[in-house]
């Protein structure tokens, strides 16, 4: 008892003491830069002048700011595109897989490579792909006789080519179904069988319940990661042609590190916070209505 | 019945692969293609001759190996920081008991849902005070703080790794007299080695990715890392395609070879992340 007790004191003592790195790592890079932005949203700060408080000057001026609702509503549509297109094509793809197929590992590591292409040759190799003249993708159109297109050089088809391009790289999102079918208990689906069900039953009646809390992690990770794409906007399109592809992140960049205008991009940086905190707020309370979670045996 | 459901199966796999391959194929006859070549229509799909000289022009035309020993340099420090300090936090929060240990964590974990671009700019300013811009500082530092930020992503996940192991192992060391620094690394460490993989892989590949930080940090040539000097090399060689395609191979090269040897990790890892409700 008495070496317990000396346990208990020694957790005690090391416990704050392990944690400390941790602790401190949050207030010096989360916690301290999040309250430092909100203040600087507050003033007119430009990079080598005096700060000076204006209140929610800045906010009230986003809401005449054109180049802000263009960049909302591009990266709306890329996210609207881009999330539930590559969510289907990996539980589809997912699904043929957990068909007790020959040669998974092969088939899974074909479907995931995509994921390993570093972000800027990923970049580079799609401005290739794009290309209107020599491009993969128009050469394959022409052979067939299509019409080929313009693609991130045409304004109505740049955020498409993007969407593309995003749901090649399908393959964490894969991974994951893939664990999640297979941890589908087998007896539901022979109950079905047995019922007289056919694949359609099982499919609708024991996957699709079954699978609804991966499909909504699957989808808030989505959501939150597609909102702050960059890279495609830096590198491929440098937000045109003619702001097509202002993507939001991207528009911050380049009036805090472009135009040195510190206070608004402070500004820019809360409303994406917020409207990613509402967004993921109202796909949680959503989710109730059609995420089954069991209850027997939770946690 | 039974066999035709089969056949439609893989003929709808080869139907998904064949488009996810396809770029890759492309890649690589760019890459070891002549210009002229490159132009013909319809497109021509194996290299005559094979320019191998486009790897060896690329990777000269700019200082790739330099680039290379600095991405290595940020990613080996980088993943030594975040294995050993995020162990360490996760070792707290699964394995000592202390007041308020769940509150901070759930505190600490909160921050994974925080947009990158709202500590950005503070942080920024916070390594141009420090007088810390173009250094490695800012891309490495932060690691050092169980990865700060998005790392704590880490924390989570080595936690649950860590409440698999019996607590019994524990409590028989600490009778013998061991501190829980001793039970941390002679105890909990050496049965932790899949989930201290799956870590090391994920930072490192993080790292290796890259872009907006080197970007933000990193000013002279000398000093840029493989992601920042591709971006920087298509700007320049922006219509040689074979070159650009050459360079781009070499940088998603070691990547893919790295998966290959630890496939089964990165596979578990991404499961891993993926079941934490």
């Amino acid at each position: 008892m008495a070496a317990l007790s000396g346990q208990r004191r020694l957790e005690r003592r090391w416990g704050l003491l392990m944690a400390v790195p941790a602790i401190l790592g949050f207030l010096i890079f989360t916690a301290g830069p999040m309250v430092a932005s909100l203040g600087l949203s507050l003033t007119d700060w430009q990079v080598g002048g005096t700060p000076s408080f204006v209140g929610t000057g800045n906010y009230t001026a986003l809401a005449d700011d054109e180049l802000f609702w263009k960049s909302l509503s591009a990266t709306t549509y890329y996210t609207l595109g881009a999330v539930p297109l590559s969510l289907i094509v990996a539980f589809v793809v997912a699904m043929l897989l957990n068909q007790r197929v020959r040669g998974l590992p092969v088939w899974r590591t074909i479907f995931y490579l995509p994921t390993l292409v570093p972000a800027i040759a990923n970049v580079v190799l799609w401005i290739w792909i794009f290309n209107p003249d020599f491009g993969l993708l128009n050469s394959l159109l022409r052979q067939g006789g299509l019409p080929t297109g313009m693609w991130i050089y045409d304004e109505n088809l740049a955020v498409p080519s993007l969407i593309i391009m995003s749901t090649w790289a399908f393959g964490n999102t894969m991974v994951i179904f893939l664990a999640g079918l297979q941890g589908v208990p087998q007896h539901l689906y022979e109950a079905v069988s047995v019922d007289g069900g056919g694949p359609w039953h099982r499919f609708r009646h024991v996957t699709v319940p079954m699978m609804t809390p991966t499909i909504f992690y699957n989808l808030v990770v989505g959501v939150i990661g597609t909102f702050q794409v960059f890279n495609q906007a830096y590198v491929m399109t440098e937000g045109g042609p003619n702001n097509a592809t202002l993507f939001y992140v991207y528009y911050l960049f380049r009036k805090a590190f472009r135009e040195s205008e510190m206070g608004y991009a402070s500004a820019l940086a809360w409303v994406l916070f917020m409207i990613i905190m509402v967004v993921t707020f109202m796909m949680f309370r959503n989710a109730r209505r059609w995420v089954y979670y069991e209850m027997a045996g939770g946690r | 019945m039974r066999s035709r459901g089969r056949i439609l199966l893989y003929l709808a796999l080869v139907a998904g692969a064949v488009p996810t391959l396809l770029p890759f194929v492309w890649l690589l006859r760019s890459a070891l293609m002549q210009d002229a070549q490159m132009f013909i229509a319809p497109p021509q799909w194996i290299p005559d001759p094979f320019q191998w000289s486009n790897f060896t022009d690329a990777l000269t035309a700019q200082p790739f190996g330099r680039y290379f020993f600095n991405t290595v340099v940020i990613a080996v420090i980088s993943v030594i920081g975040t294995v050993l300090t995020c162990s360490i936090a996760a070792f707290s929060f699964s394995r000592l008991r202390w007041r308020g240990r769940n509150v901070v964590f759930a505190v600490l974990l909160s921050s994974v849902m925080l947009p990158y671009a709202v500590t950005l700019i503070p942080t920024f300013v916070m390594w141009q005070e420090l007088g810390l811009l173009n250094t490695i500082a800012p891309l490495t530092v932060p690691s050092w703080f169980a990865g700060a930020g998005g790392g704590v992503l880490n924390v989570f996940l080595l936690r649950q790794f860590f409440l698999t192991i019996p607590f019994e192992l524990d409590e028989a060391a600490y009778i013998d007299g061991a501190s829980p620094w001793r039970v941390f690394w002679m105890v909990v460490m050496p049965l932790s080695k899949p989930a201290i993989v799956v870590v090391t892989i994920f930072t490192f590949i993080g790292t290796w990715n890259d872009f907006l930080g080197p970007l933000l940090y990193l000013n002279d040539e000398e000093k840029y890392t493989l992601s920042i000097g591709l971006a920087s090399f298509q700007s320049i060689y922006i219509t040689q395609w074979g070159y650009l395609m050459a360079a781009s191979a070499a940088v998603i090269a070691p990547i893919i070879a790295l998966f290959f040897f630890l496939q089964r990790y990165f596979i578990e890892g991404v499961t891993l992340t993926g079941i934490k409700n």
